[in-house]
């Protein structure tokens, strides 16, 4: 066959490999290449090949080592066999072959011969001929990966230091490129000492290396922090030429060196002006490239609009979306035409706009409509042609565009109260239509919002509670929250509702949430009318402009990376590489200026978190004497004062009844109380502290008199799991729960959890056929979530399942997928699928999976940021009856990646400063206090970013973190 | 820093070939790229990179081909796409086909780029006409000693080798203008602009160092000259021969040129230009019966310019039938497989108005899928003009050898992304 002749048996390869012909041998290793190419094994060959090497064929010889390289590592001993060829290639007269002998030793991956080869790699070091020296300079770099300690004792470092002072610019720039590899993963050797004499070879270099050599020197470059102004702009100077580079990465690089040196002239400088732009040209001109490059550099827009909105403010156009560009390539314009709109471009937007929104594509219609709303809230003169364009969509009657419509018209309902109700009516013909929770959350909305106005609220609000037990948790919450407010406005008519809604979020449902906020209102609404009234209808603050702006450090190390991975997934690249712990974040570092004021109030931060003189921050001890000094005081008195008696009054009576942790939760109440809401979130959402939430499971009836005994038995329960049986030391990894029942899944029963190891977030099921017909063909899906958690591969079930068999399942999950907010925020909808059907459930995974292994934040930055925070930013909990002393406490928080910082021990009682950092950047910090003796621990829980990101205002001021704290708590 | 591996992918997702340039990605990683993928697709979320656990696949397509690079580190992604495409181009000069096919045919060929392309991760020279001054497909032919690494490979000037002879000395240079013009469906022009390329065709002898003198306003500007017509060039994109440095201080365009054919420059121009070719059209959709459509297109440049090789290309309902055409010059095709209507006019004098007439019958059960809404594309060439106006005004060629060469200058208007959206 065809087959057998290009690819014959072993047996006769070996023969033709011994061959005395020339021509046959070469022949022969062509061959068993060929072999290797398609996968098939050929390693027994290995000696037979290696015979081959010493050949004066070049192409023989190549193709030799190329067979090296594949298989020296399945065969280490025989390996060694090549070394003496390596040694005399090293040594060739002709520099090709000395290149080629230099550039595949440093492939062989194999321990054993690397000592062999440092002698030949140190005469290639310094060959005479570039082309030999800038492969050694590579072979450092490789070499430096198979054993570090070997290359560092044979002074290699220092010799490709010295060939950052090459007379060739190609030896310096791979020189660069390796020296940048190595700093790379051993951020604290010191290696690229970048002073201003290097600096001038690099930029000297600069002019003269090859494309990517380039792109290896702007890439070095960028990791300069320069002395002063002065030298920043001359450097700036000598990069924007690159500018004008054909090659679209060489460009990019250049940008990210001018947007991070930029930051530090100061902006009345005429040069500073001159520079912005100039960035603008080149940007655009990225837009014509090649799909791939146009969605990276996309990706880069995004963050350098948010950073410089001035650079690009009068391209508006250039965002256009075209009918032929690829889907990535419209979504990410879409989001940038939305930054970009102003007054001045509103009109021209919106006529775009809405032209998308009558496309076909059904993820970038929804995204447009959501752009239209989002136009409204931004540019308040446009807000009226807005609605009206929301209107005309939503006559469309095309499913999907009504409930993006309607989404968004809650949101500018809250921007603009009281302007465009009348539109009401409109929105409630639609309700019938409307199946995406989101959505039917939003109408639930408008209409207790809007109760007084809609004759027949009580109707509208009446058919959704048929169903009650099958809507999302999202919806239920809503719900709920509008008949309490519908009873508030019209109590005569609505009293049997109220009473409904209450039972069955009290009674009938499995979700502390929901049953805690039912618990929450019905309390108010018995004890204090008058009191539930203010907090239940209290005017609402307005919601903020832009909603899904980056947390302005994560923005700033994004900047950094430009052009890079990081920059593509919006997340640091501790947030994927794994690792990369103890790699120092990149940031920009501040106004270096003689005396120039700072201006924006992130730059201000930012320069105080990296580059605070000693003047300000003393020393470490000194730093965490002033640390512990904050919060000395007492529990009691770190929350803010409380605002009103009436309000307080109605607090205190609700928690009445002994609880023991009273305090805290009074805390809570009060700021949740005072601040219904953060700004960009709907005003419903009133919770108190979680902790309680698992223990809530008392009947209604006897509510009121027991309230607090099973509280306490919830509570014991809760911390009896983990502390008392004594889970294995180890991250916390909760037991499977059944998550999909065979009853609704035709037989399907799924049950799982969610496991952290080795950085990799795991979700693991048992899958068990409880029908009669064997399944197959399994496939899964989630929704988009809050933390972008998404499978990063296909489900594994590759053997049907017969009736009454399980299997198990480990599906590895990044997070890297869209996002989205959930409610509870910890919730992840899924859909499997099988030969019989699609089916659906939700889970909610432990907040701890999302820890990663480099949150342990420096001391002096965890100071100023604990300093930085609010108290409004705030938590605090109890865990109770935990056996464990401090140390044991943080040990086991430390498997789950709960960092201890620091500890301090006043009048016996141990704080514990900890903290812990999120897949999507965000930090959160916490003080634990443990009191010798005393098995009831306290929490204090405070994360910075409350205004500017979505998310943690749910990880902070939200239910569902509370919920999850405890699960956290499962660990102690 | 870039890749961890290379692939080279079929349609299907088999590995055709190969590298493995750091060992830090399990090579096995691959298997899950093409189900990811498909995946993805299916999901209407289709992405450039790709990522499962911790490897990132960075991918592009070309003919029956998936190029992948894994890594599991924070890749400069700029680089990597940039790269992939380096790949392409390198090995299409080699093949002059990339895909299945050849890559199978000549996969020592293959091998031995993909070594010489880059190492470790780093790209090194990708400059096709230098590596096959040492990489051939002839490898027998290459006998050691013979071979030698040419001192272009790390020379300052790594794109032009020594010793090139040519009887006659000549550059051919090609100024190719392209518009952009997005209308929307009301008429009114959104976007429009103009992107220009300068090609070189160089056959001079030795190390010529040569200097190309356009109207640029910003040159006139600092040379205080202003005369004749000059013009804006927003963005400038150069071939990595012209000194970037030099350009920045004066606007000098100074190059030691690459032999043979080879993009110097591009720019791009923002200025609002009238569509040289205006397309007024009317489609009519009568549900169950029958689309109706009147395209009418004017030639908006000089009487004396004509356009060559103009086609209007009008999108049609996907389940329509029976065409028939009626035209006043051209030839009008139906092309069922791309839903859409082609109107080629060979010669199109400026200032000139034609009209093409067509009707489609449709079914009476009407397709249940939403269409999208492609728009009206038209394509075009108008020789011996350029709409933004640039000339060359000289080509200044130096060698040591002092020899006289001509440069010949040929101009090119023609159709870049030309997009009217329609209204049905």
């Amino acid at each position: 066959t065809t087959d057998n002749q290009n690819h014959p048996p072993i047996f006769e390869l070996k023969a033709e490999l011994n061959s005395d012909k020339k021509e046959k041998k070469k022949e022969a290793v062509k061959k068993v290449i060929a072999s290797m190419t398609v996968g098939k094994d050929v390693s027994a060959l290995f000696p037979d090949v290696v015979n081959c090497m010493q050949t004066d064929n070049l192409e023989l010889k190549k193709l030799v080592y190329l067979y090296l390289m594949n298989y020296a590592k399945s065969q280490p001993d025989m390996a060694i066999m090549a070394v003496n060829t390596f040694v005399k290639d090293c040594e060739d007269p002709n520099p090709l072959i000395r290149a080629l002998a230099v550039r595949t030793m440093g492939c062989i991956r194999v321990d054993k011969i690397t000592e062999y080869l440092c002698e030949p790699l140190r005469k290639c070091l310094k060959d005479e001929d570039p082309y030999v020296r800038k492969t050694a300079a590579v072979c450092v770099a490789k070499l430096h990966d198979i054993n570090a300690q070997l290359v560092e004792d044979q002074g290699f470092l220092d010799t490709l230091k010295d060939l950052i002072s090459d007379s060739n610019p190609m030896v310096v720039a791979n020189a660069v490129a390796a020296l940048s590899e190595i700093a790379e993963s051993h951020p604290n050797s010191n290696l690229l000492d970048l002073n201003p004499q290097t600096i001038n070879k690099l930029l000297t270099a600069l002019n003269e290396c090859t494309e990517w050599g380039q792109i290896f020197i702007l890439d070095c470059l960028a990791n300069y922090t320069p002395r002063d102004d002065r030298e920043s702009q001359s450097i700036c100077e000598r990069v924007t030429p690159r500018l004008s580079h054909a090659n679209s990465a060489v460009v990019l690089s250049a940008v990210k060196v001018l947007m991070k040196f930029m930051e530090m002239l100061p902006k009345d400088l005429d040069y500073y002006g001159t520079l912005l732009k100039k960035l603008a040209p080149p940007l655009v001109t990225l837009l014509s490239a090649e799909p791939e490059l146009q969605y990276v550099a996309l990706r880069n827009i995004n963050l350098i609009v948010q950073r410089r909105p001035e650079i690009l403010k009068h391209e508006m156009k250039v965002f256009f979306v075209k009918y032929n560009d690829p889907i990535y390539v419209k979504l990410e314009k879409l989001d940038i035409m939305i930054r970009l709109a102003s007054q001045a471009n509103i009109a021209q937007v919106l006529a775009e706009l809405k032209e998308y929104a009558t496309e076909v594509d059904v993820d970038f219609v929804r995204k447009a409509v959501r752009a239209i709303g989002r136009c409204a809230i931004k540019v308040e003169q446009s807000a009226e042609r807005c609605v009206s364009t929301l209107l005309d969509l939503i006559q469309t009657k095309v499913n999907y565009v009504v409930q993006e419509a309607i989404v968004v018209i809650k949101d500018i309902f809250r921007k603009y109260p009281n302007k465009y109700e009348s539109v009401i009516a409109t929105l409630c013909e639609n309700l019938d239509s409307l199946d995406e929770p989101e959505a039917r959350a939003a109408m639930i909305w408008i209409v207790g919002e809007y109760a007084e106005r809609i004759d027949n609220a009580d109707e509208l609000l009446e058919s959704f509670l048929e169903g009650f037990h099958d809507e999302s948790t999202q919806v239920q919450l809503q719900l709920l929250t509008a008949i309490v407010k519908l009873f508030l406005k019209k109590p005569t008519e609505t009293q049997e509702l109220v009473q409904q809604v209450l039972s069955l979020a009290t009674q009938d449902s499995d979700n502390p949430d929901l049953r805690d906020r039912g618990y929450i209102y019905w309390r108010l609404l018995s004890t204090d009318p008058v009191a539930a009234k203010e907090v239940v209808l209290a005017e609402k603050p307005l919601i903020s402009e832009e909603t899904d702006l980056i947390e302005p450090t994560l923005l700033e190390e994004l900047i950094c990376h430009i052009g890079t991975l990081a920059s593509v997934y919006h997340k640091p690249p501790s947030a994927f590489v794994e690792g990369s712990r103890g790699v120092q974040h990149k940031r920009i570092p501040g106004n270096l200026g003689s005396g120039e004021s700072v201006e924006s109030p992130d730059n201000g931060s930012a320069a105080g978190v990296t580059e605070a003189p000693p003047a300000v921050i003393p020393s470490q001890g000194d730093l965490l004497g002033d640390l512990l000094n904050l919060d000395l005081t007492p529990p009691t008195t770190t929350g803010p004062p409380p605002i009103s008696s009436g309000m307080q009054m109605g607090a205190m009576d609700l928690l009445g009844g002994g609880l023991d942790s009273l305090v805290g939760l009074r805390h809570n109440t009060e700021r949740s109380f005072r601040s219904p809401s953060p700004p960009d979130y709907s005003p419903t959402e009133v919770g108190p502290g979680g902790h309680m939430g698992a223990g809530f499971g008392a009947p209604p009836a006897v509510m009121p008199a027991s309230f607090n005994a099973p509280v306490s038995v919830g509570l014991d329960d809760l911390f009896d799991l983990g502390g008392g049986v004594g889970m294995p030391m180890g991250a916390f990894n909760p037991p499977k729960t059944v998550w999909l029942p065979a009853m609704k899944a035709k037989g399907l029963e799924i049950s799982g959890t969610f496991v952290r190891r080795a950085g990799v977030i795991q979700m693991e099921m048992n899958l068990t056929n409880k029908a009669m017909s064997v399944m197959t063909d399994f496939a899964i899906q989630f929704n988009r979530n809050s933390f972008g958690l998404a499978s990063a591969g296909p489900l594994q079930i590759l053997t049907p399942l017969s009736p009454n068999q399980s299997i198990e399942a480990a599906l590895p999950l990044s997070t890297v997928g869209p996002v989205m907010k959930m409610e509870p925020l910890n919730n992840l909808q899924v859909a499997v699928k099988n030969n019989i059907d699609v089916f659906y459930f939700s889970c909610q995974y432990p907040i701890s999976m999302l820890f990663v292994e480099d949150g342990k934040m420096e001391r002096q930055v965890f100071l100023a940021t604990w300093k930085d925070i609010p108290n409004d930013n705030e938590s605090q909990f109890q865990i109770k009856d935990c056996h464990l002393n401090s140390d044991a406490a943080s040990n086991k928080l430390q498997s789950s990646n709960i960092f201890t910082i620091a500890k301090r021990t006043v009048e016996g009682q141990d704080m514990l400063y900890q903290s812990m950092k999120l897949t999507n950047g965000i930090w959160v910090l916490a003080e634990l206090r443990v009191q010798a003796g005393n098995p009831n621990y306290t929490t204090i829980l405070k994360s910075k970013q409350r205004i500017t990101s979505l998310i943690i205002i749910h990880t902070v001021s939200e239910r569902p973190f509370c919920t999850n704290w405890n699960l956290i708590c499962y660990i102690l | 820093m870039s890749s961890s591996a290379i692939f080279v992918l079929d349609l299907k997702g088999k590995v055709l070939i190969c590298r493995n340039y750091k060992g830090d990605v399990d090579m096995a990683e691959i298997d899950h790229f093409f189900p990811l993928l498909m995946q993805h697709e299916e999901d209407g979320l289709l992405c450039p990179v790709l990522s499962r656990g911790n490897v990132h696949f960075m991918w592009i397509k070309h003919s029956n081909l998936y190029l992948v690079s894994t890594t599991n580190k924070n890749s400069n992604a700029s680089l990597v796409y940039s790269f992939l495409y380096k790949l392409v181009e390198v090995f299409t000069e080699y093949f002059k086909e990339l895909e299945e096919e050849s890559i199978q045919d000549n996969f020592v060929v293959v091998y031995e780029l993909l070594d010489e392309l880059m190492d470790f991760g780093f790209p090194q020279t990708t400059d096709s006409k230098i590596l096959q001054e040492y990489i051939t497909q002839e490898g027998a032919k290459l006998e050691v000693g013979k071979s030698k690494v040419p001192t272009t490979v790390t020379n300052a000037v790594s794109w032009r080798s020594e010793g090139i002879k040519y009887k006659k000395n000549e550059v051919f240079i090609d100024v190719i203008e392209s518009i952009n013009v997005l209308v929307n469906a009301n008429g009114s022009v959104m976007s429009s602009d103009i992107v220009g390329s300068i090609k070189l065709k160089t056959m001079l002898s030795g190390m010529p160092e040569l200097r190309l003198g356009l109207n640029d306003r910003v040159l006139f500007a600092l040379t205080g000259r202003d005369k004749g017509k000059t013009v804006v060039m927003e963005d400038v994109k150069f071939h990595q021969c012209v000194r970037l440095s030099r350009f920045d201080i004066d606007r000098t365009i100074s190059f030691i040129p690459p032999d043979g054919e080879s993009e110097l420059m591009s720019y791009r121009i923002n200025t609002h230009v009238k569509p040289l070719i205006w397309i007024e059209s009317v489609i009519e959709k009568f549900s169950h019966s029958r689309v109706e459509i009147m395209v009418k297109a004017k030639g908006q440049f000089k009487k004396q310019s004509v356009a060559n090789n103009v086609e209007v290309r009008v999108p049609v309902p996907s389940d329509a039938d029976s065409p028939k055409f009626k035209t006043s010059t051209g030839n009008a095709k139906y092309v069922p497989e791309k839903n859409m209507v082609v109107w080629t006019i060979k010669s199109f004098p400026g200032g000139k108005e034609f009209l093409m007439r067509a009707h489609f019958g449709l079914p009476s059960v009407e397709n249940n899928e939403l269409e999208g809404k492609p728009p009206i594309t038209v394509k075009f060439e108008i020789p011996y003009f350029t709409v933004s106006g640039i000339q060359v005004r000289y080509m200044k060629i130096i060698e040591k050898s002092g020899y006289q060469a001509l440069p010949w200058v040929r101009y090119i208007t023609q159709s870049g992304d030309y997009q009217l959206r329609s209204n049905v």
